[in-house]
């Protein structure tokens, strides 16, 4: 097991050599540090002198790869590969386009991406399968036909839809809830409910019609018929059998995305002003931080590569015929 | 009047020829042929299909582009590109009003200073313009629209089961009352919708005054563009290094899976967003590439697609090496491969026909995905040029409406209900799709 795991870990790095690779390629290749600092510069301001002054700031001022000019060592490690590339794997970031520190703000943000990610990872996943083993058993019936309907009619819904509707009615129109903000501790809760809600909802009829489908897999299965010839009620059937035997694929489906919760969404933090990593990630394209991106894009990278370890690990504990060597 | 050829009208073109091509070759072949037939023979199936054929109508008349000629001497044609779509619809382009009015309106939506009346609603310019003073008759004239409308519709649904008869003796086993019942209602909504269009602004107009009807169905071609173009270019590189990874094996193979899992490994809309980024730039940076705006537009767009594409490749390229591997072992490919038949005769004649099974699949269930993510991209700021018109500008342009009092909510409604029609038309048809080609489900 520990050796399996050794083995794994050292396969991440070829992985994350790439990742970096191509991130490198995307912002320093197929642009030179010129292109952007005329971007950031903004068209009036560009002189040739501002640009040397904009790229010496932000360290973009060295070789690519290989820096003639340095001594020993320094020819590899004082170039843009080294100092922007490589030292992410020790969780440097540097500092962003602006000038604050990555590391610091990531630090600061994981709480409140936390705070929403994780409900909506747990109240999500018992949504759906619930719904999906509901589904299951009312099987064949205009219930089951009614469900699926209303699952493929859910998943044809725009993401904003549900949030723009979601944030009209309960926060506008009822005034249940802040319409966005966030706040420290307790207080964040009511900050917090609204999106939760919302993203469960717009991420049920995706998962609940997969699970089913898992389900409905599992149930044809002899093992299924077995335990109802001895007289097995179907709730038990349901809930002792077929559901510990699907753990498999529903496993392979949410370990993954345990590690990028750290990540938190996108649109959601966007929509409701929560101050978490996504809504970092949404400044930074806005304001065409290429630092915080490139940073933002490595670590996706690593928290997916955990995620995919953790799935492993987590087959061994969910099926015990399964021994990873 | 000059002929304007964009890239993406030409892909999109070449990709509807494809499609015909495909059919040509699917009818020719028994298992295809009878895959098709089940989609044909399912009442959903076909209904969906008549729904995404409507809309592909659209995006194929909104892909047609020229440039008009200029009046006067010498050749000098006008530097906006329009399409058929747009000629078509020229009584709802050029009829803008002031600013916001709401659906059917005759009164602007905000108070102004008229002059001698103080303030208060002004009169639109175009919506209700026939009735003059009479605006007594507003409810009457749009009753009286609607009816006109609903008769015309029937008559040309009627005109259309006429016409499908025929169809209907020739391949009596299809589902054709689904086919002409979604004709049928089609018909009793868009009558009525082309009879108000005349005289007034169905869905309301936008905040410059633009006709939202109009906006919507130029989203259509817009959102179809990024649901089929993107597999089209990445459909080529999954299929070839798939199959290659799956046949060849040892180093082609770990090399191949490296670049995918690789890939994978990025988080999409982190990849797709630094891709972007950098494309902006790009196209920021060298201005002298493009010689009209549309172009710039459609470059973006086409760049868009090609970041799509290049982000949802790995997905199908492992399904199909995983597929691959099982049938390199198969007597057949064996017996093949005994008789000296060559590598790449095998790949092209045995493997890869036994595969499109899953392309297909992959296909139609990518392409709902496809139109939802353009919406979120073109919020977040790195999806199609903001001048672009498709159903992420328009949500985006009317998310801060809402905050408005009283609301205006007609633009992002009609957004998302074009939005919700095209996407559960494609996931019911993907379904339907799936069901049919899946050797898993085959009874």
């Amino acid at each position: 097991m520990l050796a399996y795991l050794i083995r794994r870990l050292l396969y991440a790095v070829p992985i994350l050599i790439g990742v970096n690779v191509i991130t490198f390629a995307l912002f320093f290749v197929v642009n030179t540090p010129d292109d952007m600092a005329r971007m950031q510069l903004g068209v009036k301001h560009v002189t040739p002198e501002a640009i040397e002054k904009w790229k010496a700031e932000r360290g973009y001022d060295k070789p690519l790869f290989w820096n003639a000019a340095a001594s020993g060592a320094g020819k590899l490690t004082e170039t843009i590969f080294f100092e922007k590339s490589l030292k992410m794997f020790a969780l440097d970031f540097g500092r962003a386009d602006d000038g604050r520190d990555i590391a610091r703000e990531i630090r600061q943000r994981m709480g409140p991406s936390l705070a929403v990610a994780v409900p909506v990872f747990v109240l999500g996943l018992f949504a759906a399968i619930s719904f999906a083993l509901l589904l299951v058993y009312f099987r064949a019936t205009y219930l089951d036909f009614a469900g699926v309907v209303l699952c493929v009619a859910m998943m044809s819904v725009s993401s904003l839809f549900y949030i723009i509707g979601g944030q009209w009615l309960v926060a506008k129109v009822w005034h249940l809830v802040p319409i966005s903000g966030y706040g420290e501790g307790l207080s964040a809760a009511k900050f917090i409910v609204l999106p939760v809600v919302i993203s469960v909802l717009a991420g049920l009829g995706a998962s609940a019609r997969w699970y089913r489908t898992i389900f409905l897999e599992e149930i044809t299965r002899d093992y299924v018929r077995t335990a109802r010839a001895k007289g097995l009620s179907e709730r038990l059937v349901l809930f002792r059998h077929v559901l510990r035997n699907a753990l498999i694929p529903i496993l392979t489906g949410a370990v993954v995305l345990i590690p990028s919760l750290f990540m938190g969404s996108l649109l959601i933090e966007a929509f409701f002003g929560i101050p978490g990593l996504g809504s970092y990630t949404i400044e930074a394209i806005n304001a065409q931080d290429f630092a915080v991106v490139r940073a933002m894009v490595f670590i996706g990278s690593a928290l997916y590569i955990l995620g995919l370890l953790l799935t492993d690990i987590s087959y061994t504990i969910a099926d015990p015929r399964i021994r990873l060597q | 009047m000059k002929f304007v050829l964009l890239w993406s009208d030409f892909l999109f073109f070449l990709l509807v020829a494809g499609g015909v091509i495909f059919g040509l070759w699917a009818r020719r072949v028994e298992h295809q042929r009878a895959a098709w037939r089940k989609v044909g023979q399912s009442r959903v199936g076909m209904a969906a299909a008549t729904v995404l054929v409507l809309f592909l109508a659209v995006a194929l008349l909104d892909s047609v582009h020229y440039r008009e000629r200029l009046p006067g001497e010498g050749e000098h044609y006008a530097v906006e590109v329009r399409s058929v779509l747009d000629a078509l619809l020229t009584p709802l382009r050029t009829r803008p009003e002031k600013t916001y009015s709401a659906p059917l309106a005759t009164h602007s939506f905000a108070k102004e200073n008229i002059a001698g009346e103080g303030r208060d609603f002004p009169r639109l310019k175009f919506g209700g313009a026939h009735l003059g003073e009479a605006l007594s008759r507003h409810g009457a004239d749009i009753a009286l629209r609607c009816a006109q409308g609903l008769g015309l519709g029937a008559v040309a649904g009627l005109a259309l089961w006429l016409a499908g008869l025929p169809l209907r003796r020739r391949a009596p086993h299809l589902a054709w009352d689904a086919v002409f019942v979604t004709l049928g209602v089609f018909c009793l909504i868009a009558g009525p919708l082309a009879m108000l269009a005349q005289g007034y602004h169905v869905l309301g107009t936008d905040k410059v005054g633009q006709d939202v009807l109009y906006l919507t169905l130029k989203s259509i071609r817009t959102g179809l563009l990024i649901g089929t173009l993107t597999t089209l270019i990445m459909l080529p590189a999954a299929i070839f290094l798939g199959i290659l990874a799956g046949y060849a094996g040892g180093w082609i193979d770990d090399v191949i899976q490296y670049l995918y899992t690789t890939l994978n490994s990025i988080p999409g809309v982190l990849l797709i967003a630094a891709a972007v980024l950098m494309m902006q730039v790009m196209i920021d940076t060298h201005p002298q590439w493009f010689s009209t705006s549309a172009e710039r537009a459609d470059a973006r767009l086409l760049a868009l697609c090609a970041i799509l594409g290049l982000t949802s490749w790995t997905g199908l390229c492992r399904l199909l090496r995983g597929e691959t591997l099982k049938l390199r072992e198969l007597e057949y490919v064996q017996a093949a491969r005994a008789l000296g038949v060559s590598s790449g005769r095998i790949l092209t004649r045995h493997i890869l026909p036994n595969v499109m099974h899953l392309v297909i699949i992959a296909i139609v269930m990518d392409f709902s995905g496809l139109v939802l993510a353009e919406a979120v991209l073109s919020y977040v700021g790195i999806g199609v040029d903001p001048n672009t018109i498709s159903f992420g500008t328009m949500i985006n342009t009317a998310r801060m409406e809402l905050a408005r009092e009283p609301m205006v909510w007609w633009s992002l409604t009609a957004a998302f209900v074009f939005m919700f029609v095209l996407v559960l038309a494609a996931n019911l048809f993907a379904d339907v799709v799936r069901d049919a080609f899946d050797p898993r489900l085959a009874r």
